[in-house]
């Protein structure tokens, strides 16, 4: 029997799963370094937090969707990742089973699950948790020091927050680097990071645009900002290696679904982006502001989409 | 840095198995059967009856108007009926069946090899032995090319060029042809170049052909100093019309024109050897080349065949069809046409049969799209086809066309590229075909 079906009749060996496989594969140097650094408490919450977000999803499927299991595209996988990377490493599995149940149950699956959903999941989970319960969510356990330790685990101040307190000096940006210092289990490394961006741009799943224009956003506001009150502003090199712009710029800006698809469009977000995130930072009341900068342009997307269109061949 | 087109494109396995096999020629079989419709335009009509005793390149079914093309038998023989047969695809066409009977060639016709470079005709005397010789475009359109070559008056043509891009992974038969006849090539483009008013001349290749390349560079050098020999950068659809105006001249077709808008015309290298045999060896079209090829197929080969052999004999001179064989394809993997009968007919149109592996054969389960933007960075026209599928499942006919739906050129490259494999092509032909009539029926 001869199959007939229209052309073409060749396909990309890239698929859904193949390209959140390689997502998986980026955040891994970034895990490392954090099990490095906070020891068995961020290897305990990205295991729950990625149990629990596949579990919802397969439960959620099969008995409230009542469709087959969607678990096989990874994508929860790299959902529950993202939310364990945007966590303290000593927070407690109720809070991660609650983050979970809002990124899967609600960002994602409620919208119609994959490539449906208006904002980015992790993120939703992770602002919605910042806000609710603030001090379990800014009690940072201290590098190293927590390694044997999870719930328990000695807490001290970030980067950014001692910033706000006007309290930076000692710091080395070497350190900041590699992730020697406080902050969400995967925010920590742009090191490792950066390993991770290199392979998305290997394999082709994602282009450059979104994460340079972001960091480069931030390095210019933070300059000028830096130039004229040296004082009061911190270094835009400090901005771009401490919180999280380069776990956000890489990993969670560039979520497919919630960003715009056409390179300039790309440009115009990361560049909103970066801009919110440094008005935050400068003029705000929370010493971060990269998820809700990324949220923020999440919902401008659609937007960006129906406005920004590539240059059609032949057009007058 | 070699020239390509700007927009979009993609980057397939090559897979040209039935590289520099050289061309055999196979003999025509006991009964051919030739449709009266195998160009763009209008059916042919035909001229012979059943029964009636016909010889190799004789008229037996002439063009019906200007758009249209003459059908010559490719075979000499009787008649035994001109009836609806299948073609390959299942359809029920007109067609004349000749059975073979020795090969008799119509006496006006110079089949020695010998090299004629003297081109005595004059533009119009030109373009009249093309139509007459029934020549089709035969990269795969098969747009008449007298047609193409009648310009009317006010416009200008700039640029000739040649499409020896052969784009398509798996097709080799051009490639071959460029090896085997290159002067003839370059006389046909002299040829075609007199017919346009002497317009600048190029022959575009892939970067992948370099021996071809060097070939022509060289003769062209030597004898044929006008016609210039460009590599181009390796992408799909590179052969595409409006990429090979693009890549080559840096202009572009504006939407909903003609390659005659922007001054070009654009004519495959397999047409340009078939208009040399027709104006300098008063040949009509009645065989041509075509590739047989395939991962499993155990002699993939270039094939010189009359119009008209059943696609079974092709097949069978690479070898027959591989065990676990799931689709057989005439022309490339990207824009072929999927075969159901091998025992049917090929046409002018035929430049190559891909047999694919049951494993190659299947689309695969279609995913929710996650917007990663793929097809809209693959396709050549600058169109998003993602959106294109959602407005033509909801049947929004204004967007469709404020989108250009109509502009797309069907090359596979968004459906290639999905990582969700939805069938995006699929939906936006049938939305291009609908916008297409809308459009006419509020013009008339």
């Amino acid at each position: 029997m001869l199959t007939i079906s229209p052309a073409p009749h060749a396909h990309v060996d890239t698929t859904t799963r193949r390209l959140m496989l390689d997502v998986i594969i980026a955040m891994l140097p970034a895990l490392a370094v954090s099990i490095f650094f906070f020891g068995i408490g961020a290897l305990a919450v990205t295991a729950l937090s990625v149990f629990f977000c596949v579990s919802l999803e397969w439960l959620i499927q099969k008995f409230i969707l009542k469709k087959p299991s969607s678990i096989g595209d990874l994508s929860a996988i790299v959902t529950g990742m993202l939310l364990a990377f945007n966590l303290p490493s000593n927070i407690s599995p109720a809070l991660i089973l609650l983050g979970a149940v809002v990124a899967i149950g609600i960002a994602k699956m409620s919208f119609g699950g994959l490539g449906n959903n208006v904002f980015n999941p992790a993120l939703v989970a992770r602002v919605l948790l910042l806000i609710s319960f603030p001090v379990q969510m800014s009690s940072w356990p201290l590098p190293i020091e927590a390694r044997m330790h999870y719930m328990d685990a000695v807490t001290g101040a970030t980067p950014l927050s001692l910033l706000k307190s006007g309290n930076v000096a000692g710091l080395d940006y070497a350190q900041l680097f590699f992730g020697n210092m406080g902050g969400s289990l995967g925010e920590i490394s742009a090191f490792a990071l950066l390993l991770g961006f290199v392979w998305l741009l290997i394999r082709k799943v994602i282009t450059w645009h979104i994460p340079v224009t972001i960091l480069a956003t931030v390095l210019i506001f933070a300059g000028i900002m830096h130039a004229c009150h040296p004082e009061t502003y911190a270094n835009p090199l400090f901005h771009v290696l401490s919180g999280g712009i380069v776990l956000g710029a890489v990993f969670m800006a560039t979520d497919y679904v919630t960003s715009p698809m056409h390179p300039r469009g790309m440009v115009i977000y990361g560049i909103g982006i970066g801009m919110i995130t440094m008005i935050i930072r400068f003029f705000g009341g929370y010493p971060e502001g990269v998820s809700f900068a990324i949220l923020v342009m999440n919902a401008l997307t659609p937007l960006i989409n129906m406005y920004v269109k590539p240059r059609l061949y032949g057009a007058k | 840095m070699l020239k390509t087109f700007s927009i979009g494109g993609i980057h397939p396995p090559a897979y040209k198995l039935s590289v520099q096999q050289s061309i055999q020629s196979i003999q025509p079989q006991s009964i051919v059967h030739l449709f009266i419709s195998q160009h763009l335009g209008a059916p042919a009509t035909p001229v012979v009856n059943k029964g009636d005793q016909v010889k190799v390149g004789q008229l037996i079914a002439s063009a019906s108007g200007f758009m249209s093309a003459n059908i010559h038998a490719s075979v000499s023989g009787t008649v035994t009926q001109i009836a609806e047969i299948e073609d390959f695809a299942g359809i029920k066409r007109m067609a004349i069946s000749i059975q073979t009977e020795g090969d008799d060639w119509m006496e006006d016709i110079d089949r020695s090899d010998a090299l004629n470079t003297e081109i005595k005709m004059e533009k119009a005397e030109i373009i009249a032995r093309i139509q007459t010789a029934g020549i089709v475009g035969l990269g795969g359109a098969t747009f008449p090319t007298h047609v193409k070559l009648s310009v009317p008056e006010g416009k200008n043509i700039d640029y000739l060029i040649i499409n020896g891009v052969e784009c398509e992974p798996f097709l080799t038969s051009d490639h071959q042809l460029m090896l085997e006849k290159a002067e003839e090539i370059l006389v046909g483009t002299r040829i075609l170049s007199k017919a346009l008013n002497q317009p600048k001349c190029f022959i575009g290749i892939e970067n992948n052909k370099k021996d071809a390349i060097a070939l022509l560079q060289k003769i062209a050098a030597e004898r044929y100093p006008e016609i210039h020999i460009v590599p181009l950068k390796m992408k799909y659809p590179q052969g595409g019309e409006k990429q090979l105006i693009t890549a080559i001249s840096g202009r572009e077709v504006p939407s909903g024109g003609l390659p005659m808008d922007a001054g070009c015309v654009v004519q495959n290298v397999a047409t340009a050897f078939a208009v040399y045999e027709a104006v300098q060896k008063n040949k009509p079209l009645v065989e041509r080349i075509a590739c047989v090829t395939g991962l499993q197929v155990s002699s993939p080969c270039n094939i010189r065949f009359r119009i008209g052999t059943s696609i079974d004999e092709l097949i069978a001179l690479a070898g027959g069809i591989p065990e676990h064989t799931g689709k057989i394809i005439s022309g490339g993997p990207m824009m072929g046409k999927a075969v159901l009968h091998t025992s049917a007919p090929t046409n002018k149109g035929t430049s190559g049969i891909l047999l694919l592996d049951e494993s190659m054969s299947k689309r695969k389960l279609e995913g929710n799209c996650i917007r990663c933007g793929k097809c809209i960075a693959a396709c050549p026209i600058g169109l998003e086809p993602y959106i294109l599928v959602r407005y033509a499942q909801t049947k929004r006919m204004d967007d469709l066309e404020a989108n250009h739906a109509q502009d797309c050129i069907e090359c596979g490259c968004c459906l290639y590229s999905c990582p969700a494999n939805i069938p995006l092509l699929d939906h936006i032909r049938l939305a291009k075909a609908n916008v297409i009539q809308r459009i006419r029926s509020r013009k008339s």
